[in-house]
């Protein structure tokens, strides 16, 4: 007899869903079924059931082959290296729980390593945005209960965020949005003709990399002020009746992606986008909102704020927090070679770093703690396999808008297979124990 | 557990009428108790020095979603000023908004113990438990946030207080929060379409409601269930001048009624940083103080309590629910802004400003925060308070107890004002030559707080049974003679026991102490409709699920403590 657990949180996206429900075997161990979930994330539950799953922590030896090890082993490697290292760098966060994070937090600090996650390739330009000129937001509730005006700028939902628009933006039926996507008036700007864009009452189909021209002529034609006939590539009357719906609207949101944040311009784009929002609070209500990625990079940044003050590319080598992003920032450091050993936790700097970079982890001792094998694992040292966040173990998440939700364990990992925040328990314990703390 | 005996200091203590004599005090098992149940005490020698009960504030915003946007949004306010780890200690850093662990260390070293985190928007109420849970030494709680909560503003547009009641019960138990906090009534839910509410009288839009009805009706669902502390209000129309009328509407709705609690608190109503609503004139350059008129309302009326929300000069960020107050203050410094609107709950704004000496306008909410403190009748209804870190950091506690205690140094910071003469002219605080004692301040900072707060049963005095949360200063009342002394004093504690146990000595942290959160569990007579229209609303508006909205006490909350009260009967 199978039974069903409802109310559970995916941890794959920043949308963290949390109305999944579960079918699991009647002993726990098997997930046979996952309701309401968007493809992507159906298979990330599905997954952890893999038959080939990694059980064991690998190690490589001086010739390049994998060898298994034991736990024990793999925790004295990880803590030696971290303890021993001048300056290690502990990458990643984004897709693990709070608890964890805070764990991984307090062995940086004994280790004087940098910590970042993976803000530092997406949503980083955003944060120093926010740093520059502030960021009038809201709750995803907000947009689904008022939002009549709804901008996607450089993302595409409809294959990044898959119930996105069905959950939050587009379609639901609010308290004061009773008519649903009827009543709301979508904005799409994309170089390509995504499927996100393909639903748009305007798709301004903008040349790639113009976004810092196309925001500025909308902040220019919000004022009224006369516009040259064509910006980034869209025609002044385009761009003048998008800013004419933006001002009729009750209740304007931007959604924007790494289409704007890694495009030229990079932070000044999103500065602009978050001047354009505020210019909007004049005539109407409106709020701006980076479709975070990871279901927890929000929270490694917030947890990161409470604990060191900053969210993202924190230096604390010195005894001190620093942050300085293109000083204090993973890729700036691997390059420059000022790092002297590697810690991967929750996310793949292999897959999504530059060449140059991953080449400096293989030269380094590394560790990459990680469920599955994942391109950091090739780069690695050392790859501890652990369980699943919000499916073999809870914890908290922040989804896109910073809501902090519990994630729920619908399974039990595999035998021997220890949490993030186990492990790193267990490093942390090792790591005073080599430096002698209390 | 440790056994102290501290003595000869100079206690101070209005509970038990102690003004500066010369008496020992025992602490055992964590609690204080009469010298005499000692056995092997440690002896701490406290001859020259002043003794209290370990402070008590009663309005600081410390953890939770703005707090943490305002630390994320300014990486400046971390320069010169970040501490290495040491001993016990994490690394800490932060000005006007510190780091949880300075945060912990710092009220610790001014001998504090206690602390309420003054907003707690329901649907963050878990990061807002988070960041308490790691922040060391002090106890906390939360005030969620009712003033424009969409169940509250229903409920009582029908005068329906047993069902806001019922609702108030189970938002503070799913949120595992203290007290009922109004912040900018019906303003905020209007700031959901860049409106807002500036008077008492002006109706929210849509919800058919004013801000004198939602006050008046949480104040009465809050009597019904006789909760330990009063409402807590943040009135509408802050920060305007000839804002004082808006407050005085606010404390007039209170007229004739009486607490109904077991708590021994005095008030209906607690109205917070009342420096930012004593505005009279009608513009910023005719803008002067009020505090003799608001002053004179609050001496006369024994039902409410205030804190002052001194302006302390200094560069802070500015946060609050007040959503339209926030966007106001943006317009007007040109700084950045961060707003968050929270679905059917609330909303948060947050702007860096600098309290300049050389601005008018901030020397006369300077001025006025300190007459209002200093035209104060009862200490015991008048609390000390920076509004943190609206009006200054926390950390500047010591320094306003100088401004205080000494009419020297408060000409002294007027003579250092660049318009010091006009602030004299549009404030009364030249002509006020009262300077506050020690036992004054034990009543703003300690006695008073905890009264308020519900919880003179546990702290704000030195009295057998009470915790053992001892505050010892290096400042000898008979012999000190420079106000400077008032603040390093009164910044670096001698000695700081926790619940029995000694946390800081000579001003360095020995302990990170065992920080408890205290929340209230008030029990209701079952009610099924608001039940269900909770269910409803999950389903509907929110979200998340109703499943997922509950902050369990296992996981995020250090050491809770539950205050049970039963409002059945």
């Amino acid at each position: 007899m199978s039974k069903i657990i409802t109310d559970v949180v995916c941890p794959f996206c920043g949308t963290l869903c949390d109305d999944l429900e579960v079918k699991v075997s009647d002993d726990g161990s098997k997930i046979e079924e996952v309701y309401n979930a968007c493809v992507i994330g159906t298979e990330k539950f599905l997954h952890s059931q893999a038959t080939d799953r990694l059980t064991v922590p690998m190690k490589k030896d001086d010739a390049g082959e994998w060898h298994e090890t034991s736990m024990n082993d793999a925790v004295e490697y990880t803590a030696q290296m971290l303890a021993n290292a001048k300056k290690p760098l502990m990458y990643g966060w984004s897709s693990t729980s709070c608890e964890a994070q805070s764990i991984g937090h307090e062995i940086a600090e004994l280790c004087g390593a940098v910590v970042d996650n993976t803000a530092t390739v997406c949503h980083g330009t955003t944060l120093i945005a926010v740093q520059d000129v502030g960021v009038p937001s809201c709750t995803l509730g907000e947009v689904k209960n008022r939002a009549d005006r709804i901008i996607f700028w450089g993302c595409n939902p409809a294959h990044a965020h898959p119930r996105h628009m069905s959950r939050y933006s587009i379609f639901p039926r609010g308290f004061f949005t009773g008519k649903g996507h009827k009543a709301r008036k979508m904005i799409v700007v994309d170089p390509r003709k995504t499927d996100t864009a393909g639903m748009a009452d305007i798709h301004m189909q903008i040349e790639q990399g113009r976004d810092y021209e196309l925001l500025s002529a909308l902040r220019v034609a919000v004022r009224g002020a006369p516009l040259p006939e064509t910006v980034a590539g869209i025609p002044r009357e385009i761009i003048q009746d998008a800013a004419d719906t933006l001002k009729s609207g009750r209740f304007v949101v931007i959604f924007f992606g790494m289409g704007v944040t890694q495009s030229l311009s990079k932070n000044h784009n999103i500065d602009m986008a978050i001047m354009l929002t505020k210019d909007l609070n004049e005539h109407t209500k409106a709020a701006i909102m980076p479709m975070r990625g990871h279901y927890n990079v929000t929270g490694s940044g917030e947890v990161m704020g409470w604990q060191f003050g900053y969210p993202f590319s924190i230096d604390l080598s010195r005894g001190f927090a620093r942050y300085n992003p293109g000083d204090s920032s993973s890729n700036d450091l691997l390059r420059r070679g000022e790092v002297d050993a590697v810690f991967v936790l929750g996310s793949d700097p292999g897959a999504h770093f530059p060449f140059s970079s991953v080449k400096k982890i293989w030269d380094l001792p590394s560790v990459c703690v990680e469920p599955h094998y994942t391109p950091t694992t090739a780069v690695s040292k050392l790859h501890v396999p652990v369980a699943f966040v919000g499916v073999e173990v809870g914890g908290c998440a922040y989804r896109m808008d910073a809501v902090p939700i519990h994630c729920r364990k619908v399974a039990e990992p595999p035998e021997g297979v220890l949490t993030d925040e186990e492990f790193l328990k267990l490093v942390l314990a090792r790591v005073k124990e080599i430096k002698g703390v209390a | 557990m440790a056994e102290y005996l501290i003595k000869n200091g100079f206690v101070f203590d209005p509970v038990l009428g102690i003004n500066g004599d010369k008496t020992d005090i025992a602490i055992k098992d964590g609690k204080i108790v009469e010298s005499t149940a000692l056995s092997s005490a440690t002896v701490i020698d406290a001859a020259g020095k002043t003794v209290m009960a370990g402070g008590v504030d009663v309005h600081a915003h410390v953890a939770g979603p703005k707090v943490n946007a305002g630390r994320n949004f300014r990486p400046e306010d971390k320069l010169f000023t970040y501490e290495s780890g040491k001993g016990v200690r994490r690394m800490a850093g932060g000005f006007s908004v510190p780091t949880t662990f300075k945060t912990g260390y710092s009220y610790a070293r001014m001998g504090y113990t206690t602390v309420m985190e003054a907003a707690m928007p329901p649907l963050y109420a878990r990061h807002t438990h988070e960041e308490m849970r790691d922040t060391p030494i002090i106890d906390e709680g939360a005030y969620p946030v009712f003033g424009n909560n969409w169940f509250v503003l229903e409920y009582l547009k029908n005068n329906e207080v047993e069902n806001t009641a019922a609702y108030i019960s189970w938002l503070l138990r799913t949120t595992k929060g203290y007290a009922v906090k109004i912040v900018n009534p019906g303003g905020t839910e209007a700031w959901g379409w860049g409106l807002n509410c500036n008077s008492v009288h002006d109706p929210v839009p849509y919800f058919d409601i004013t801000p004198a009805q939602i006050m008046k009706g949480l104040m009465e669902a809050n009597e019904y269930l006789k909760l330990p502390h009063s409402i807590h209000i943040h009135t509408n129309n802050l920060g305007n001048p000839g804002n004082y009328e808006t407050t005085l509407d606010t404390f007039k709705l209170f007229e004739g009624e009486k607490p109904k609690d077991e708590f021994g608190r005095q008030q209906v109503m607690h109205h917070t940083h009342v420096q930012f609503h004593s505005y009279g004139g009608d513009n910023w350059g005719n803008m002067e103080s009020k505090a003799d008129t608001i002053m004179d309302y609050v001496n006369a009326h024994d039902n409410l309590t205030i804190d002052i929300g001194q302006v302390t000069l200094d560069e802070t960020t500015t946060m609050t629910a007040d959503g339209p107050f926030e966007h106001h203050l943006t317009e007007l410094n040109h700084l950045k802004w961060t707003n968050r609107d929270v679905e059917l709950e609330t909303c948060a704004g947050i702007v860096p400003y600098v309290y300049s000496p050389n601005i008018k306008v901030c020397g006369i909410q300077w001025a006025i925060g300190l007459e209002l403190a200093l035209l104060a009748k009862d200490h015991m209804r008048v609390h000390l308070t920076t509004d943190h870190p609206n009006a200054g950091p926390f950390t500047r506690y010591p320094r306003v107890m100088k401004w205080l205690m000494s009419q020297k140094a408060r000409e002294a910071q007027l003579d250092a004002m660049k318009w010091g003469d006009k602030v004299r002219g549009q404030s009364l605080i030249s002509g006020i030559d009262r300077e506050l004692s020690l036992y004054e301040i034990a009543m703003m900072t300690r006695a008073g707080t905890a009264k308020c707060l519900g919880l003179a049963h546990m702290y704000g005095s030195l009295k057998p049974g009470l915790e053992g949360d001892v505050a010892v200063y290096d400042y000898n009342p008979e012999t000190a003679d420079d106000p400077e002394q008032i603040e390093r004093a009164f910044g670096n504690a001698a000695y700081l026991f926790k619940a029995g146990e000694m946390v800081v000595k000579d001003g360095e942290i020995l302990s990170n102490g065992r920080k408890r959160t205290l929340w209230v569990d008030v029990k209701v007579k079952e009610n099924p409709q608001v039940m269900r229209d909770v269910t409803e609303k999950f389903l509907k508006y929110y979200t998340v699920t109703q499943a997922n909205y509950e902050v369990h006490e296992e996981g995020y909350i250090r050491n809770p403590y539950r205050i049970e009260v039963d409002a059945t009967q």
